[in-house]
């Protein structure tokens, strides 16, 4: 079966390292820090000037000088630090922040990565996600395989206007785990729960690469 | 030396149709509101507002949009703004879309007395069309020039009568940047104290970048998007 949205930010959960510095996008990222395993502690980067984002407040507690870059009320953990937004896209073009994890429209087999603009139809704009995926060290996508009218989003070539080149590292979607190889196309390295290399083959419009037997995604917790 | 101003609509005097200006906050989070009301009032027209983001309809910068007092917007995130989006996908509003590291790092150009700087934030999108390439140590950036723009305003936590300025919390983004990079720099805050009250260790800003400050008379500090978990 595939995943659903707290599935997916589990897997990418398993992905990040103890000690790192983490920046996670608005949707399905900010859900990974839900996931983390037991004795992986982040600090979490939040490019409008904070390091150390906690949870969401208590009810009542709501601060409206303390946001998170998605605009939501957030509290701070013990040790956290307040910046401004050139200090804060400083570290991350200084390559200090160790993992970036955001959502996506289109991922092209390259590595290329489209989500701010649908031409004529829906200009949100890019927001920090051009910095970030220009700089950041390592690059998760997590996003869902297909769009709403079915279409594939990994693709040879991206449609839509470009957030950045060769950038993305590895895509976790409904369906599976993939990394995009330096030399092009998209290598299947776990599948979800159920799910055929068929289907993921067929989910997918760019070079698929598949070698060996592919196994099951573990997730616990 | 005297920089204390008594409100907002003193505080943004000379302020003219078809001036850019830079204006902070994050969000709703940080922004000048007092001014922001001032200039509706004033009715000024075809501004340039160079701002991360353009408020929400009836808040913020939007309430300079829903006027039509805004010929163009420069901004890095303009989603949940629905007569924004409307006026910008009509062609009523101009609007640039940059990086909001590039955004930032303009300010600080500008605020540091440098003409330009070099990111490889947008190589190879549509934001790097027209700008020079340079390639260092085998990568490629674009060269961005810092903003110049004759009124910056600013949002404080604190402030002294010699315009030193303390922010708090994430209310800080973009306010420090866009104070260094006016030519004419407004802050309001909140409280407003006599210089030598605050420590000179815990100053943001230094006086020097602020030209006119003020006590807002009101800050309603609105929340865009009110997340809570249960005790």
């Amino acid at each position: 079966m595939p995943l659903d949205k707290n599935g997916i930010a589990k897997r990418i959960a398993k992905e990040v390292k103890d000690g790192s510095y983490v920046n996670l996008g608005i949707g399905i990222p900010t859900l990974v820090a839900n996931f983390l395993p037991e004795g992986v502690n982040v600090v979490l980067q939040s490019e409008n000037g904070l390091l150390g984002m906690g949870p969401f407040p208590f009810e009542g507690e709501e601060d409206p000088d303390l946001i998170n870059a998605g605009k939501q009320t957030i509290t701070t953990v013990p040790g956290s630090a307040f910046f401004d937004s050139a200090m804060s896209f400083g570290m991350i073009r200084a390559g200090k922040v160790d993992l970036t994890i955001l959502g996506a429209m289109e991922v092209s087999e390259n590595g290329d990565i489209a989500n701010w603009k649908i031409p004529g139809k829906m200009v949100k704009g890019m927001g920090g996600a051009m910095d970030l995926v220009a700089s950041a060290k390592n690059i998760i996508v997590a996003m869902q395989h297909v769009n709403k009218a079915g279409e594939s989003k990994l693709l040879p070539e991206c449609t839509l206007p470009l957030t950045g080149i060769r950038c993305v590292k590895k895509i976790v979607t409904e369906l599976a785990v993939l990394d995009v190889l330096p030399e092009g196309g998209f290598r299947l390295l776990e599948r979800a729960p159920g799910v055929s290399v068929d289907e993921i083959r067929k989910a997918t419009a760019g070079k698929l690469i598949i070698e060996g037997d592919i196994p099951e995604m573990q997730i616990t917790n | 030396m005297n920089k204390v101003v008594a409100n907002a609509q003193e505080a943004i005097k000379g302020i003219e149709n078809g001036m850019t200006l830079l204006v902070g906050g994050f969000g709703l989070c940080g922004i000048p509101e007092n001014s922001i009301h001032a200039l509706v009032k004033s009715g000024v027209k075809n501004l340039t507002c160079i701002s991360n983001n353009a408020g929400v309809d009836d808040f913020g910068l939007g309430l300079l949009l829903n006027n039509h007092q805004v010929k163009k917007m420069v901004s890095s995130y303009v989603g949940e703004n629905a007569e924004f989006e409307r006026q910008m996908l009509s062609g009523e509003l101009e609007v640039e879309l940059i990086p909001q590291g590039t955004l930032a790092t303009r300010c600080l150009a500008a605020g540091y007395g440098m003409p330009a700087v070099f990111t490889p934030a947008g190589v190879g999108t549509e934001v790097a069309i027209g700008k020079e390439v340079r390639n260092f140590n085998g990568k490629d950036y674009l060269m961005e020039y810092a903003f110049d723009a004759p009124f910056a305003i600013v949002k404080a936590w604190k402030g002294d009568t010699d315009g030193n300025l303390i922010y708090r919390e994430t209310a800080r983004n973009f306010n420090p940047l866009m104070a260094m990079a006016g030519k004419i720099t407004i802050a309001e805050v909140e409280e407003l104290v006599p210089a030598g009250s605050l420590d000179p260790d815990h100053i943001h800003t230094p006086g020097i970048y602020i030209h006119r400050i003020f006590q807002g008379e009101k800050y309603e500090k609105r929340i865009e998007q009110r997340t809570v978990r249960k005790k």
